[in-house]
């Protein structure tokens, strides 16, 4: 008789249990980022911020939510029905789905496979769909034009982004996140290849089509881009897909660059509370450049992809492989 | 030669850490910020907000009809009828102000020979329909009995510069 837990049944229980426990606190978080980036913008611009709703004004994501959940669904007329229904959740779904592989501890990930970059990868590249079904559904010239700024916004940024990662796998000599983490126990990342890092932060921006890198938003310029046609719970799903996205962001650098639950003192304990302490700086600088920084325009964004990034990313990546080989550092070799 | 060092320095991204630096002091500084339904503003004595029709000590209304201040109302907001009360005094039978209209130039405040009609110093008298904004004598009245003592006070901190 085998244990129940590695029963069909078993697994799958535990599974969903693991996946509860990750995805509720996750929801949670993304619903406190939009206040604390409320906050922290009101505090750089000598604001104070939403203060009013419980103490501190805490309760106020909820006020938000509940505000999104009362209103209309407007679907235009000359929209594409089933795809515009179906955007803002690819959006959120796969903002949510990247976590699985994210290791919060050592062993934590949900999923703990052996190719979890390239997963990461491959889920963060799809996200671009959302915004394109989005642009498209909605029959709208703003939302389309915002869509296409987005679609070749991300495409290109996913190009350094690759390569940073590639030097990230040469070093670790491992596509598992987890064994990625473990590789930085003696030094992070982010110290040898300390360009790469402001490479993939940066990227990490635009992926996410923050400021200064929201031209695909550009309140200014395209109304609000891509999700114009958008209301209520639907925009609602794009906007929490965003923070989720920039909280998946600030994983990925974490895990890739910062050691993820690796504690930066030796005398002190390792442990999950180390990465939400180092996710937590993330979001923080996040926050912090978008309260500092303008919006590009659209030919410097794609002369600092193309231009700048590419070839520094692919110049480091030539000389780290080269470096590790001729000294035989070659982890597994 | 400069080019090429210029576009090198570019990439130690100097200025935008500078930018961050900046506001990163102003994240820490004391906020500006007037927590308003709580704390409000000290406002001038001269402040024109809503309008109110004050009385005399004794009660009677203090208004006469000369309708100086529908004269000079440049909006013409106000609109006035008036004719010989019982006992032979001067009384309006109607005063009303838009308020939609008003642009609370203080010109009527200005033009008032028995500092009847005055701006008060409430600002908060928004409405949920355009038609409570259409003020008539009553209104006003009330709107005096309601701010006289604080009205008073202004008059009088005024009074010297007048």
């Amino acid at each position: 008789m085998m244990p129940f837990w590695d029963t069909y049944i078993g697994i799958l229980i535990l599974t969903v249990l693991k996946t509860l426990a990750l995805v509720v606190p996750l929801l949670i978080g993304v619903a406190y980022l939009t206040y604390f980036e409320r906050k922290v913008m009101g505090a750089i611009q000598l604001r104070k911020g939403p203060n009013v709703v419980g103490p501190f004004g805490l309760w106020q994501p909820f006020a938000d939510a509940l505000k999104m959940l009362t209103k209309e669904t407007i679907i235009p007329t000359g929209a594409d029905k089933v795809l515009f229904v179906l955007a803002p959740m690819i959006t959120f779904g796969l903002a949510i789905i990247a976590w699985a592989v994210i290791p919060v501890n050592n062993g934590w990930g949900i999923a703990n496979i052996n190719v979890g970059v390239l997963y990461l990868f491959a889920i963060s590249s799809l996200g671009v769909y959302g915004v394109i079904i989005a642009g498209w559904a909605s029959n709208s010239k703003y939302a389309f034009l915002g869509a296409l700024r987005s679609a070749a916004q991300m495409v290109s940024y996913e190009v350094s982004m690759g390569f940073v990662m590639v030097t990230v796998l040469i070093l670790a000599g491992s596509l598992n996140l987890n064994s990625i983490v473990l590789a930085q126990k003696h030094i992070w990342f982010a110290v040898p290849l300390f360009p790469l890092f402001i490479i993939f932060f940066i990227s990490g921006l635009a992926e996410t089509n923050r400021a200064p890198f929201d031209l695909a938003e550009g309140e200014s310029e395209i109304v609000a881009g891509f999700f114009v046609e958008y209301s209520a719970m639907s925009f609602a799903l794009f906007f929490l897909g965003e923070y989720a996205n920039m909280i998946m962001i600030s994983g990925m650098t974490t895990v890739l660059f910062l050691g993820g639950w690796l504690s930066p003192l030796p005398f002190l304990p390792s442990g999950v509370l180390w990465f939400l302490i180092k996710v937590f700086i993330c979001l923080f600088v996040f926050v912090w450049v978008r309260a500092t920084l303008p919006r590009y325009r659209y030919d410097q964004l794609m002369a600092l992809g193309w231009k700048v990034f590419l070839p520094i990313s692919l110049v480091y990546l030539v000389a780290v492989a080269g470096v590790v080989e001729y000294f035989g550092w070659l982890p597994h070799a | 030669m400069n080019r090429v060092l210029r576009w090198t320095w570019s990439l130690v991204l100097w200025e935008i850490l500078c930018g961050l630096g900046i506001t990163l002091r102003y994240f820490f500084r004391p906020k500006a910020t007037i927590n308003y339904p709580f704390e409000k503003n000290p406002t001038s004595a001269r402040f024109r907000g809503e309008h109110a029709l004050r009385r005399y000590p004794n009660g009677e209304e203090r208004c006469i009809a000369c309708k100086l201040c529908e004269a000079v109302c440049p909006a013409q907001a106000i609109t006035i009828e008036a004719e010989p009360r019982e006992d032979g005094s001067r009384r309006t039978t109607r005063y009303d102000i838009d308020m939609v209209k008003c642009i609370y130039c203080g010109l009527c405040e200005e033009a008032c020979p028995v500092d009847a009609i005055v701006e008060g110093p409430n600002f908060e008298y928004a409405t949920e329909t355009r038609e409570e904004l259409l003020y008539d004598k009553q209104k006003l009245l009330d709107n005096g009995d309601r701010w006289e003592p604080e009205l008073a006070r202004r008059l009088e901190l005024d009074a010297p510069y007048r």
